[in-house]
């Protein structure tokens, strides 16, 4: 059991109406408990569909899929992973505070663990003075941190992430990778990150996973040496800027490969 | 924390503001449904100023006015409220009594209709999401009997269930549970469904059960669907049964109230404008009920700026 | 909806009405009980002239007021749109109208409209078709996307150009949305306007008047005329929509 997420010729056709889709095709991968792995490509690539595989939201084709040591339907009914989405997708009749402890709510967990464990995780993302607040008073940027801070309540060893950050402005996604660097040091939780963007996924990873457009397939795997702890300086050093060019150039020769 | 820079739509700064301006609007809606008011008690008094003026046609020329002017047709706003309180025969109760026991009476019959059609009406809207099977069975019926107009054959249903020997008050009853149970089942499913995909997903990660799902999930999502079918087939249940009582005018509701102050209409016009009134009370206050109920359920979410 | 699609519920009605004419003559129940459909067909045929000149009659009334309420909405509601102040207060107002039992007017409108003209129908009508009409398309008027109008503006667009180009066809959904429910309400409204007295020759008599003697197929005959009324002015508000919009959105995706 070493490896938190064991991907081995995964591959996923959708049959619809408009015919046969083949999404991914032969995904070799593997992750080590603790990485913080992005994914980024083409639009279509089908990074999306990967993650989703990950969180047995959707059945893999063809090829074999571990998630901590388990299938993922079994990770998945035992909680060991943790979602967020690009729309927070809070519920809007409950408080922050009830929309935190949702799925200990689910679990089973009681109402005194569940109060205690959702102060922290609150404090954790720092909104701890707008627990009974609606999410409509939030804005964006809060609303996705109390989406994270739902995420992480049942301390899950794995973090599935697709284009959180995707709907907020610049100045808000930068301090929101900040925010998400410490949580990730402070959890010490596995991250797989989908996201469009080329400086966020250089920033925010130890490893970058190029894919292709459709059929997604895997182009390269980047390692992203630049020191920990990441913080806003990193972003303007020159080995920084090497490595979004070569993340780009990757991305660009892909493009071309379909 | 100032990391919401952002601001969004809903940042907390405009929230604030929108919370100070809030009671402000309440007054000044208040104040505009005044003004309205006033406005067509204006109109109505100024019309009969110049019916009295121009003897009853219209100015410069010898078209009668229609409606005719006069107190005996069109009473004067403060005559038909001083009806209210007056007697409502001679040597009888005040009006006011008597027309709100009328209004309790109706009322009475249609809420029980409606309150058990809104709950079978939920129950098959449940039903129908949890089993496609079943909803692609029956949806078209429930469809096909929004087109029979059911309010319109109140009365034949009536006399129809009086045949069968059934009291004329369930026949209103059963009248007013058919009005709410299709609407309700309709918006009960668009509402269990109406959640975002990322909602349900989300639902999934956590192995949560369907019946989880429908009580933490589908069921909250579609509270302000089925409040909303509900306000509009309490209406219609009123009416319903205000049109079921007509036929025999049977009872001591709306029905037979209007249809008596029609009678003495020649001798005493007021008398009916007021106990129509009444009737449009009634009416509000059932809506309002459920409102004030909906407010109170829906606490907290997000109310769509009704202007 | 597909052809093929509709032959389930169309057998499975076919079905239901076999055995509802089969529970009827084996039980040979009385037909102030339940009428067979047979005897209903019956009555159609039989007082098809009877039944469709009434029928006519009724929705004269329902138009007519259909007209009055529609025109006199639409007019009220540019004037709401345009005054925010008469906005705050007429929203409110219409609300509470509607949650009122409209139809208990009629004694008074007869009164005022006399008894046995159609207008007194009609103004019952318009006053029920006239709250949804005024309060939706004065939404639509009134809600539209902030970025359009400053892009008008930046054009140096008069209000009546924003009015015709931008105002009218963001509020034509909205519109049509709220005849989805005048239309059938007008017809509604007119036959239960006629049960508190007046001519005999209309719908909503002629079905009490049956029922009143029992004649209860009589009487479902005037129903099933009175519903092939209702979806006749229902389909022609859908193919109107059509044609006034046929770039919307939620009809591309019916298609």
């Amino acid at each position: 059991m070493d490896f938190i997420v064991d991907a081995q010729q995964l591959g996923k056709t959708f049959e619809g109406k408009a015919g046969t889709v083949e999404a991914l095709r032969g995904i070799d991968l593997q992750l080590e408990p603790g990485e913080f792995v992005s994914l980024i490509g083409p639009s279509g690539c089908g990074k999306s569909t990967l993650l989703r595989l990950i969180g047995d939201l959707l059945q893999p084709t063809t090829g074999s899929l571990a998630v901590n040591g388990k299938t993922p339907q079994q990770a998945r009914i035992e909680g060991d992973y943790g979602i967020a989405f690009q729309k927070a997708t809070l519920l809007d009749w409950r408080t922050v505070q009830r929309n935190v402890e949702l799925p200990l709510e689910l679990a089973g967990v009681e109402a005194h663990a569940r109060a205690a464990r959702t102060d922290e995780l609150l404090d954790m993302v720092g909104l701890a003075d707008f627990a009974d607040h609606h999410p409509w008073q939030l804005s964006g940027g809060m609303q996705q941190r109390v989406a994270i801070a739902r995420a992480l309540s049942q301390r899950p060893p794995l973090l599935l992430m697709d284009e959180p950050f995707g709907a907020l402005d610049e100045m808000t996604r930068e301090s929101m990778q900040q925010e998400l660097m410490r949580i990730w040091r402070d959890t010490a939780t596995t991250v797989v990150f989908v996201t469009h963007s080329i400086p966020e996924a250089v920033f925010l990873s130890t490893r970058v996973v190029v894919m292709s457009p459709r059929p997604g397939r895997i182009t390269d795997r980047i390692d992203i040496g630049l020191p920990q702890p990441r913080d806003s300086g990193i972003r303007e050093s020159e080995r920084f800027f090497e490595l979004l060019t070569q993340v780009r150039e990757q991305l660009r020769s892909s493009d071309s490969v379909s | 924390m100032s990391a919401f820079r952002s601001g969004g739509a809903y940042s907390p700064g405009r929230m604030a503001a929108a919370t100070e301006s809030g009671s402000n609007t309440a007054l000044k809606r208040v104040l505009a449904v005044a003004a309205i008011l006033a406005l067509l008690v204006a109109l109505w008094e100024g019309y009969k100023l110049l019916g009295r003026a121009t003897g009853g046609t219209w100015p410069f020329t010898e078209l009668e006015m229609r409606p005719r002017p006069g107190n005996n047709s069109m009473p004067h706003v403060w005559d038909v409220v001083a009806a209210l309180f007056g007697p409502h025969r001679r040597g009888g109760d005040p009006l006011i009594l008597v027309m709100a026991s009328a209004v309790l009476f109706t009322l009475r019959e249609a809420l029980v209709g409606f309150l058990v059609g809104g709950a079978f009406g939920f129950a098959l809207g449940v039903l129908f999401v949890r089993s496609q099977a079943t909803e692609r069975a029956f949806m078209p019926y429930v469809v096909a009997s929004q087109t029979i107009p059911i309010i319109a054959i109140a009365p034949m249903v009536v006399i129809w269930g009086r045949q069968l020997d059934v009291p004329s008050w369930l026949s209103v009853a059963v009248i007013a549970a058919f009005l709410t149970f299709f609407p309700v089942a309709i918006n009960t499913v668009r509402g269990l469904r109406s959640p975002e995909a990322t909602a349900t997903e989300l639902f999934h990660s956590y192995a949560a059960s369907p019946s989880q799902r429908l009580w933490k999930l589908q069921v909250p999502a579609a509270l302000p669907y089925i409040f909303t079918s509900m306000k509009i087939s309490a209406s219609a249940s009123v009416v319903g049964a205000i049109v079921g009582e007509l036929p025999a005018g049977f009872g001591e509701g709306l029905g037979r109230a209007l249809l008596n102050y029609n009678q003495v209409f020649a001798a005493d016009p007021t008398k009916l404008y007021a106990a129509v009134l009444m009737a449009a009370m009634g009416g509000i206050v059932f809506v309002g009920l459920i409102t004030l109920a909906e407010r109170f359920t829906l606490a907290g979410r997000v109310r769509e700026a009704s202007l | 909806m597909s052809s093929r699609r509709l032959i389930p519920p169309v057998l499975a009605f076919a079905g239901v009405i076999g055995l509802w004419e089969a529970v009827v003559r084996l039980f040979d129940i009385q037909a102030f009980i339940l009428p067979a459909p047979s005897a209903i067909w019956t009555a159609f045929i039989e007082t098809w002239e009877i039944v469709w000149s009434y029928g006519f009659r009724t929705l004269m009334e329902a138009l007519g007021g259909l007209l009055g309420g529609t025109v006199a909405g639409v007019l009220i509601a540019g004037a709401v749109a345009r005054w925010s102040t008469i906005r705050l207060g007429a929203m409110p107002f219409s609300a509470a109208v509607n949650a009122m039992p409209i139809v208990a007017t009629a004694p008074i409108l007869n009164q005022l409209f006399g008894l046995t003209s159609p207008v007194s129908k009609m103004a019952v009508v318009a006053v029920m078709v006239f709250f949804p009409v005024m309060a939706n398309t004065a939404r639509g008027l009134a809600e539209v996307d902030p970025s359009e109008l400053e892009l008008m503006r930046a054009m140096a667009a008069s209000p009546f150009t924003i009015l015709r180009r931008v105002r009218i066809p963001n509020a034509l959904p909205f519109f049509f949305s709220a005849m989805k429910v005048a239309v059938p309400l007008s017809l509604i409204g007119a036959i239960i306007a006629e049960y508190f007295g007046g001519p005999q020759d209309v719908l909503g008599q002629y079905i009490t008047n049956r029922a009143q003697l029992f004649q209860f197929p009589d009487a479902w005959a005037a129903i099933l005329v009175a519903s092939l009324l209702g979806i006749g002015m229902y389909s022609i508000v859908l193919l109107a929509e059509r044609l006034f919009m046929p770039w919307h959105v939620s009809l591309r995706l019916q298609a």
